[in-house]
């Protein structure tokens, strides 16, 4: 995008082509006061306080453009006024609880009362009695505080996409009008909004249905929002920050643990809270609620440490997941090579295929976008993730699109979800079979793709889809029909010429797309709406999720999601299935069976190592331990130890076994630089974003090219659909693996997830049968799914549901209940 | 006066007066010599004399000048800052504190900790409150912040203890509920100015 030129009060700056003026301003670390505006959200114009003077003309600097030669000037003596009467008017009736406040110190309230210097009152009103309410397991509202911003309904609505909260009548009394002569403009208009407004769920009960992200709290200026849990356990200023990676899936978000000594019994440090810049970064709920899954040590465990030192040195196989750092990733490729133990590791393993598949297709090591050119797209599609499960991140980019993009978006998925079309009205979701997702990757090639681009057997292969039929179809055609009217009073007779409408029958061709019907749409109605849906729209991506890593064609499928990238302007992000699968799938050799002992790294096996305090030999868990992960936007993140941990680590065992470091961190240079990674110092990444929005974390990891091949793919495997009893392994939102599942405000529980009708059907206990094994869990039901499939989760190792299903996210089982 | 004398730092041209200590014996002998006459020389007479007039003073004419410690205490200064105090409100026996932690943050060593919860009655509990008095230096930050003149400097000036913990909880602190007749408001280190009722500013309220 171009650069055009502004002045802020007389300074020059050059800024991004149709950046909002604010933002420019922020980027240029210019400082113009706003509440209601949040980055990467649509403006609210709620508070109005970003006034400001653009060529002589007083505009709110949230939602005007920048022009090239515009003069800016961020205070005039008009505006100041504006200004504070607009603070003087939130703090109107703003309870003076201060002294309690949780967002005290913090609080945005606060400092532009002062920065505004407010010392007096010139307005007042009655007051209404707001109550205090939960909204859900997590959130606190406490209404009295609450200024109507609206920032937690646009950061709901725009990025979050579950749209759970909304404006409500407050029933408050009714401004004097004689003020609105009186009183400063805007200030006025912004106090008539407010007092007739406060914050509700949207659903109209007492209740939100959301997934309890905790976005809203983190985005509120004031203490209206909170978490239940932190709600006047500690003031702002009594938190230590941590910077640090979130590392309950893979969107690596950037997070600050904040912790402070437990109570005045026990001074061992907590985490309070987690909190993010809001700005850049939008948490989900296992990632700001489930933070306490610290192992506790006491001290270092000798006896156990010779044991697990003899069992790695003999073990046959290392089994580990991908909640993992890449300095360790690192430690075990290291000892695979030097002692040639087998490392297992299922989700990177499957991950690591796809990758190689698709990287010899298209020539690149890495997918072409992150999830933030993802957002800046404008027509986004997503095939084999169920979205609102697998990835927070995602789904907030796919959400944003539709908000802020003006965009649309395909959905491919097997198991219905009614929360995605609500995104945005050009959604259009195909709930195709289970085993068809070759097809959405045709259909999308037969979509988007350059025909002349692709090899002649594909072009060939779309076309064999395509058929033409005629069709009648009634249409509404005017047709003049002459009439002779006889006038009453004269007597006359007149000829009048009038148009009817007439139905007339009429055949037409009709090209139907063999694909879309394939994928359960008809092909009439689709091709309408992709035509509207194509209106206006330059930027292409595909997010493609675990089910095409775990599908019998993952390979072809990587082939042809290559073959879209080269044929198509359509360019692909992928999701890796945990954590770190990434970093891992990069780093380790991984192998497919396993032999001989095994030692278990947070998994189950002869001797487990666990970071989850119940193996034989502790391990730090992620908010213990520095590292590095990589995450699912390409990037190596660092991430700080916030709690302290005493006893050993897997540094220490690779002490003893090879020739290792001293610190865990050392082996951040060593990280294979062929592979993407940078010989860097762990002490030299930095963790935090800039003004403009640049992320200034870590670094990002090369993509390297080579020369690509022809590619070759195969035809849609139509053996592959599954029918009958379809069970999907899918965690519930908020929940990852043991580690969320460890954490005190998380309470999705581990069982079979069903829609309303389907669980109804089922009732309270399942027993299914799998080829093996049978498993008996419980029911619970997802309001947000729709259909026949139901969800098992797998976050708890214990359950090794991952066995279940080996190479398959779906599975044909029986279910019996119990 | 002046500080010139304090800034002269050139030493032996300030103003110093010598005193006469008179001449140190020299040899064993004149040592001898100086005891003997020091002791016989009736000064023991004088002493004497004044321990038997304080005695018939504090016994027949009701002169004591002996405070009996423990038991009797001197009256000190309101300003004195000795041991923390936490007080009650009057009218409902509730404690003051409200638990903002600004105290705590105030706390120039450090050594104030409390303890919050949201309670049954949506107010901010104050559920524990410590000060480490092997730390405080009672330099009464504390109850100058202090927005609710909760915290206060008490008259209480043994700091020794059995252990710390029993005089430095919130309990130990707290106005005992039968003594709340008792309390007294504190006028001294951070308490309101003689004049801040005429100080407040009244918000407007339509109604």
């Amino acid at each position: 995008m171009g650069k055009v030129n502004i002045k802020i009060d007389g300074k020059e700056y050059a800024v991004k082509e149709g950046e909002f003026i604010l933002n420019a301003a922020r980027a240029n670390d210019v400082f113009i006061p706003a509440i209601c505006y949040l980055t990467r959200c649509s403006p609210t114009l709620a508070c109005r306080i970003c006034l400001v003077e653009a060529d002589g003309k007083q505009v709110y600097a949230c939602n005007a453009k920048v022009k090239d030669g515009m003069e800016v000037t961020v205070n005039t003596p008009n505006i100041l006024e504006e200004r504070r009467a607009i603070m003087e008017v939130y703090d109107v009736n703003h309870p003076l609880q201060c002294g309690v406040c949780d967002k005290s110190g913090e609080c945005e309230l606060q400092n532009y009362t002062l920065e505004l210097g407010v010392d007096s009152q010139s307005y007042t009103i009655q007051d209404t009695k707001r109550e205090t309410t939960n909204w859900s397991s997590v959130l606190h509202y406490d209404a009295g505080l609450c200024i109507v911003c609206e920032r937690c309904t646009t950061a709901c609505k725009d990025m979050i996409g579950d749209a759970a909260i909304t404006t409500v009548k407050r029933g408050g009394e009714a401004l004097d009008k004689g003020l609105k002569s009186t009183m400063p403009k805007d200030a006025y208009a912004m106090w008539n909004k407010l007092q007739k407004s406060v914050i509700a769920p949207s659903n109209g009960t007492e209740f939100t249905n959301c997934s309890d992200c905790g976005e809203c709290v983190a985005v509120c200026p004031v203490g209206a929002l909170s978490s239940r849990d932190f709600v006047y356990t500690s003031n702002a200023w009594d938190l230590k920050r941590t910077p640090a990676t979130c590392a309950h899936c893979s969107s690596g978000c950037q997070i600050y643990y904040e912790t402070k000594p437990a109570s005045i019994e026990d001074r061992t440090e907590k985490i309070f809270r987690v909190t993010n810049e809001w700005n850049y970064v939008s948490l989900c709920g296992a990632g700001r609620f489930g933070y306490d899954f610290e192992n506790r040590v006491k001290e270092k465990d000798e006896k156990a440490f010779s044991k697990a030192v003899e069992a790695v040195k003999n073990a046959g196989t290392i089994r580990f997941n991908s909640v993992i750092t890449n300095e360790e990733a690192m430690m075990l490729q290291t000892l695979k090579e030097k002692t040639g133990v087998k490392l297992v590791n299922p989700d990177a393993r499957v991950f690591q295929k796809f990758l190689n598949a698709y990287s010899v297709a298209s020539g690149q090591s890495l997918y072409s976008l992150d999830f933030k050119d993802v957002m800046a797209t404008d027509f986004v599609m997503s095939v084999g993730s169920s979205l609102r499960n697998d990835n927070p991140n995602a789904r907030y980019a796919f959400n944003n699109v539709q908000k802020m993009n003006k965009g649309a978006g395909l959905y491919f998925h097997p198991v219905g979800d009614n929360l995605v079309p609500t995104f945005g009205k050009n959604v259009e979701v195909f709930t195709h079979k289970v085993g068809l997702e070759e097809a959405a990757l045709y259909l999308i090639l037969d979509l988007f793709a350059d025909e002349s681009k692709l090899p002649s057997d594909v072009k060939e292969y779309l076309a064999s889809f395509k058929s033409t039929s005629t069709k009648t179809v009634k249409e509404k055609v005017m047709k003049s029909v002459t009439e002779t009217v006889v006038d009453k009073e004269t007597g006359e007779s007149k000829e009048v010429t009038k148009k009817v409408p007439v139905m007339e029958e009429k055949e037409v061709t009709v090209e139907s797309n063999g694909l879309v019907e394939l994928l359960g749409k008809s092909s009439d109605t689709f091709a309408t709406t992709f035509e509207k849906m194509m209106k206006k729209k330059e930027s292409f991506s595909l997010v493609v999720g675990e089910d095409l890593y775990f599908h019998a064609k993952a390979e072809n499928i990587a082939r042809l999601i290559a073959l879209i990238e080269t044929a198509s302007s359509v360019s692909v992000a992928m999701i890796p299935p945990k954590t770190n699968s990434l970093g891992v799938a990069l780093i380790c050799e991984l192998d497919d069976e396993a032999t001989g002992s095994t030692v278990g790294y947070n998994e189950n096996g002869d001797f487990t190592l666990s970071a989850l305090g119940r193996g034989d030999l502790d391990m730090p868990s992620m908010n213990q331990q520095e590292g590095t992960l990589t995450n699912m936007h390409k990037r190596v993140t660092p991430t700080n130890a916030a709690l302290e941990y005493h006893g050993y680590e897997l540094n220490d065992i690779m002490k003893v076994l090879i020739d290792a470091p001293r610190e865990t961190i050392d082996w951040t240079v060593k990280l294979p630089v062929t592979k993407g990674f940078k010989a860097v110092e762990f002490d030299s990444l930095p963790n935090g974003y800039l003004n403009d929005g640049t992320e200034n974390r870590g670094y990002t990891l090369e993509t390297v090219k080579t020369d690509a091949e022809e590619i070759a793919v195969e035809k849609v495997d139509e053996s592959m659909v599954l029918d009958g009893e379809i069970v999907y392994r899918c965690n519930p939102q908020r929940q990852f693996n043991d580690f969320s599942d460890k954490a005190h405000e998380i309470f999705e529980a581990f069982g079979l997830y069903a829609s309303k009708a389907r669980a109804e059907a089922l009732g309270a206990k399942v027993e299914i049968t799998f080829d093996n094994r049978s498993i008996v869990v419980d029911v619970i039901e997802d309001e947000r799914m729709e259909g026949d499939i139901v969800a098992l989760s797998d976050f708890k190792s214990s359950q090794d549901v991952y066995a279940l299903f080996g190479e398959s996210r779906y599975k044909n089982v029986t279910m019996r209940k119990v | 006066m002046g500080l010139e004398q304090f800034k002269n730092r050139n030493v032996g041209t300030q103003n110093y007066t010598k005193l006469d200590v008179g001449v140190k014996p020299a040899t064993s002998m004149d040592q001898f010599k100086q005891v003997v006459k020091r002791t016989f020389k009736g000064e023991l007479f004088v002493g004497l004399w004044v321990t038997l007039r304080e005695m018939v003073n504090a016994l027949f004419l009701d002169k004591m000048h002996t405070v009996k410690y423990p038991f009797e205490k001197m009256p000190i200064s309101p300003r004195y800052r000795a041991i923390h105090d936490m007080l009650r409100l009057l009218e409902s026996g509730h404690y003051r504190c409200i638990g903002c932690g600004l105290c705590e943050k105030i706390c120039i060593s450090n050594c104030i900790s409390m303890d919050t919860r949201y309670d049954e009655n949506q107010r901010k509990e104050v559920t524990e409150y410590t000060i480490n008095f092997g730390r405080c230096i009672f330099c009464g930050y504390c109850a100058e912040v202090c927005p609710e003149l909760a915290i206060v400097h008490g008259q209480r000036y043994e700091t020794a203890s059995e252990q710390r913990a029993s005089f430095s909880l919130f309990e130990d602190m707290l106005t005992p509920i039968d003594k709340l007749n008792l309390q007294q408001e504190y006028d001294g280190f951070g308490a309101v100015s003689p004049n801040a009722d005429a100080n407040i500013k009244k918000t407007p309220l339509a109604y």
